[in-house]
């Protein structure tokens, strides 16, 4: 992962440092179930990000006076380790994760029914092995497997992904390296199945038109996404059916 | 009459997954928005008559009156256990219930009868949302258990290993020679004579939990245990 800025981020084919298009996600591969003592848990490697999601509850809520009377309460810890960038981060939450980890939040949370299971805490815990811009989206996107395959149930699962502008042109899923030296960044968490935007970020600038073409591509994106998520999510059982059944 | 559908009786849905319009009514592990019903959880759908359900896959127990659980105990208080039932909420178990008369603080020895990590077999007496559930041991066949060893099994598995009308349990108890208690919180008590028996059951039940969703399941846990029990019994096998 060199950080030196490359001469040109996109090659006058329209082609971008890692050999993909304009619209084209980076390769991804998600798992579910790999982790043993968390209730739920899910794995994702997208290009070079590597995130692992782990899901307890719902269980009692600690501290006792966070527990609301009519409602579980969501909680997501978004952690990068110290390993995860290129100069060690400190391990201590900063103020960016503690962010992310609010954002995260209020992504996931119209999609869990809270309401069912009043007075207790659903803990999500994401930890960012490895970062390549992007985290934010890819940590939505595991997160919600993992919330899944801890039985709790949803509205329906939520895909994210990135759009933003890199020298002049409108690109899908950013890297780092497009995040940095890109002039614009927009990350969206959709829900398929009620067309619902669940997080919608920008920095950088875009004009009306152009925002307007990156939400419609980062929700194309999310489609990609979706369909492999539930792709996922049956694998595991689908596998075991198909080994019995011969 | 045949209503329009979107999968498959018994196809696997994830949540969000669009199973019928409105013409359905909602069952378990389903929700309806602006006249369409969804999936909520990981499961196997089934269309019964005007309803339409999930079987979840995967899912945590929620207390219901009358179920028989087998829990731990994690908290002792003031007369009263704390029991962990695998729910979103703990049990409690009254001193009183367990002595069956007046708890006396002063010399009632709660840890001598129950201690922390203990597990005891008991029944929801009453739950509702706003209140922890509470247990009885006051029936025949509850209270601590003494020996045999316990399997955790996703709660949604449960009646798999009961089997239609205890088909499936009542093959395991013959074929192991164990005694077999099924906590409909998922925990599983399995008690036989020899710990190669037991050893048998548990991997039997862990083959039912693995292999829930699939067809024929009752016939190929009884060839599996007949041979098992034939050869060289393999307890390495259960990690």
């Amino acid at each position: 992962m060199s950080q030196k800025k490359p001469e040109k981020l996109i090659d006058k084919d329209g082609v971008r440092l890692d050999g993909r298009g304009f619209n084209e996600l980076r390769p991804t591969k998600i798992e579910v179930g790999v982790l043993a003592n968390a209730d739920g848990s899910a794995y994702i490697e997208q290009g070079k990000n590597k995130i692992l999601a782990a899901v307890y509850g719902p269980k009692e809520a600690h501290p006792k006076h966070l527990a609301m009377p009519d409602r579980a309460l969501l909680r997501c810890r978004y952690h990068m380790a110290p390993f995860s960038v290129e100069e060690r981060k400190s391990p201590a939450p900063s103020r960016r994760d503690i962010e992310l980890s609010k954002v995260i939040t209020e992504a996931l949370e119209p999609a869990v029914f809270v309401e069912y299971y009043p007075r207790t805490s659903i803990d999500t815990f994401i930890e960012i092995l490895q970062a390549d811009g992007g985290t934010r989206c890819a940590s939505i996107t595991v997160a919600s497997l993992a919330l899944a395959d801890a039985g709790i149930p949803m509205r329906g699962l939520v895909a994210a992904c990135a759009a933003g502008k890199v020298e002049g042109r409108l690109v899908l899923d950013l890297t780092d390296v497009e995040d940095k030296e890109g002039e614009a960044d927009l990350p969206l968490a959709w829900m398929p199945n009620l067309n619902a935007i669940t997080l919608l970020q920008m920095d950088g600038s875009l004009t009306i038109d152009e925002f307007e073409q990156a939400v419609n591509m980062a929700v194309e994106g999310c489609k990609q996404v979706s369909e492999l998520q539930k792709e996922t999510l049956k694998a595991k059982y689908v596998a075991v059916k198909e080994e019995v059944e011969e | 009459m045949n209503l329009p559908v979107f999968y498959e009786k018994r196809d696997i849905v994830t949540p969000g997954d669009l199973l019928a319009d409105d013409d359905y009514e909602t069952g378990e592990n389903t929700y309806k928005e602006d006249g369409k019903i969804y999936a909520t959880r990981v499961g196997l759908v089934e269309y019964e008559g005007h309803r339409v359900f999930v079987v979840a896959l995967k899912a945590f127990y929620v207390p219901s009156v009358g179920d028989m659980v087998i829990g731990k105990i994690i908290e002792l208080g003031l007369g009263s256990w704390l029991v962990d039932i695998g729910a979103p909420y703990p049990g409690v178990l009254r001193a009183s219930d367990v002595f069956n008369r007046p708890f006396r603080p002063q010399r009632d020895d709660m840890p001598h009868v129950l201690d922390v990590g203990d597990m005891v077999k008991a029944k929801i007496v009453a739950y509702d949302r706003t209140r922890a559930p509470l247990l009885t041991v006051r029936e025949p066949d509850l209270g601590k258990i003494e020996r045999g060893q316990i399997v955790e099994v996703t709660p949604t598995k449960i009646p798999r290993i009961i089997g239609r009308k205890g088909s499936m349990i009542t093959m395991l108890k013959q074929e192991t020679n164990c005694q077999i208690t099924v906590g409909q919180n998922g925990v599983v008590h399995v008690r036989g004579r020899s710990p190669e028996d037991e050893q048998l059951a548990v991997i039997a039940i862990h083959k039912i939990e693995e292999e829930a969703h699939t067809s024929g399941l009752t016939d190929r846990v009884t060839q599996m245990v007949r041979k098992e029990k034939g050869g060289v019994v393999n307890v390495s096998k259960e990690a």
